[in-house]
């Protein structure tokens, strides 16, 4: 897309100086076990972000955003995710959302005046792709735009969209028209004044429980210049897809890693053995920190192969590894957090205290749900039978 | 039976494998096949049917949605690899 090249997004591999303020992060942490408590949307840590204008982080500065970079975006939202978890994967998904306008709305002046609005007001933008016939299938919907020359309606039965009491806008996927086939998408943006949310269910998980992901009856109208010209395969497929796993993936260690912190705490805080000998679960702390590493890298291989200033459709076997990034990434994190559990023991297990893991963990058993892992691989195999897996250190 | 043309293959996988809402029969060779309907899994199996039928590798530069999104791109890749064959 030509119209990126005019602003100025700089090399998205570097991290740059931390940019996520210490005022954030504490005010994350200060309120992350009465989020977790209470299931409600961790509003003192958006103030704090909106303070600091972290909400326009990835937005070009040409439109008043902050031109971030996508590592310094990922390591934001790890170490966000680390002091709440519910607050890194509320920031992790509205950036998705974000990146999906950068990249392919930047030209059109509606959207392109909206991303401003985003970086000025800061604006918290949500999701609603998953539908209550359709499951969480990404690139399938049954809802239609229904175009009344100026104008659109749509009506979603969304199976799940998080924070969306919360959300300023929402970004909507639809079939293009009434006759268009499941797999032919657009995405539309509706602003809040724009749509009404008929809750169907209360979510009450059992872990990140501030991202309040209910399903809603969700009732929309807007001008036909807020849908996407670039259709949603794309959209999808260079954007949506890709920057989700590395943006959930860049949490998820970042609540693994506060975990392994308070392992190393723990173990730290043990009288030293007079013959010298390590305490007990020093080697699964080595265990954990190695996983965790892998994982990291994992994440750090993605980011440097990811080209954003021009938006192509992935190979099937770039594909396949983007479902591979999520998938294993998510699994490490998991297990890794139950490490650091048995490693602190019922320190660990308890709710409160400096050496309690079982929020973490609690809330890291979502990460191989949120697309299930199993339908993923299924996904990934097929394409990986199509071409060969991204292989080799070359 | 007369020599069957690359198109008129192509098209007899998509209508067998395409999951295409319309035939695959009269679809215009520019029509977007995703908008028709082709999914992300059936193009993998349109992808295998159409290495199978004519013994040859997409190459590693053009197997993405791109290649399989018309009947054209799709009838350019085989023509071109077979013709390198």
């Amino acid at each position: 897309m030509s119209d990126l090249n005019a602003v100025s997004t700089p090399h998205i591999v570097e991290v740059g100086p931390p940019s996520m303020p210490d005022e954030v992060l504490k005010a994350a942490r200060d309120a992350a076990a009465d989020v977790d408590h209470d299931g409600r949307f961790p509003a003192e840590s958006f103030w704090a972000l909106r303070d600091f204008g972290m909400l326009g982080a990835l937005i070009p500065t040409s439109c008043g955003g902050q031109g971030a970079t996508l590592a310094r975006v990922a390591a934001d939202c790890q170490s966000l995710g680390a002091a709440c978890s519910t607050s890194g994967m509320v920031l992790a998904m509205h950036h998705v959302q974000v990146a999906c306008l950068a990249r392919h709305a930047l030209g059109a002046p509606w959207h392109t005046a909206f991303m401003r609005r985003v970086a000025s007001n800061q604006l918290l933008l949500a999701s609603s792709t998953s539908e209550v016939d359709i499951g969480g299938a990404l690139r399938t919907s049954s809802c239609a735009i229904e175009q009344h020359r100026t104008w659109f309606s749509v009506m979603k039965r969304a199976s799940a969209i998080s924070y969306a009491k919360d959300a300023d806008a929402i970004l909507v996927t639809a079939r293009a028209d009434p006759d268009a086939a499941s797999s032919d998408q657009v995405l539309v943006v509706l602003e809040r004044k724009q749509f009404t949310l008929e809750p169907q269910n209360e979510w009450d998980a059992m872990g990140m429980r501030g991202t309040g992901t209910g399903a809603f009856i969700l009732t929309g109208k807007g001008g036909v210049e807020q849908i996407f010209a670039t259709p949603f395969a794309d959209v999808a497929a260079s954007t949506m897809v890709p920057i989700s796993h590395i943006l959930w993936s860049a949490v998820w260690t970042g609540i693994a890693g506060d975990a392994v912190a308070r392992a190393r705490a723990f173990l730290r805080k043990k009288p030293p053995a007079a013959d010298g000998s390590l305490p007990h679960g020093a080697v699964a702390l080595a265990e954990a920190v190695e996983q965790l590493q892998l994982a990291e890298s994992r994440i750090k291989m993605a980011i440097a192969a990811f080209d954003w200033r021009t938006p192509t459709t992935p190979s099937f076997a770039a594909a396949a590894a983007d479902n591979g990034l999520k998938t294993g990434v998510s699994e490490v994190c998991l297990a890794v957090t139950q490490q650091a559990m048995a490693v602190c023991g019922f320190a660990g297990f308890a709710r409160k205290g400096p050496f309690s893991v079982s929020r973490h963990l609690r809330d890291l058993h979502s990460a191989p749900l949120m697309i299930a892992n199993s339908r993923m691989r299924e996904s990934a195999a097929r394409l990986l039978l199509a071409q060969k897996p991204l292989l080799g250190l070359d | 039976m007369g020599q069957e043309t690359t198109e008129g293959a192509i098209r007899e996988i998509l209508a067998t494998y395409g999951r295409l809402k319309q035939s695959a029969v009269d679809i215009g060779v520019d029509a977007d096949l995703f908008e028709a309907g082709l999914d992300s899994q059936a193009v993998i199996n349109v992808m295998l049917a159409i290495e199978e039928r004519f013994d040859f590798e997409f190459p590693e530069d053009r197997l993405n949605r791109a290649t399989f999104a018309t009947i054209a791109s799709i009838n350019t890749v085989v023509e071109r690899a077979r013709a390198a064959a």
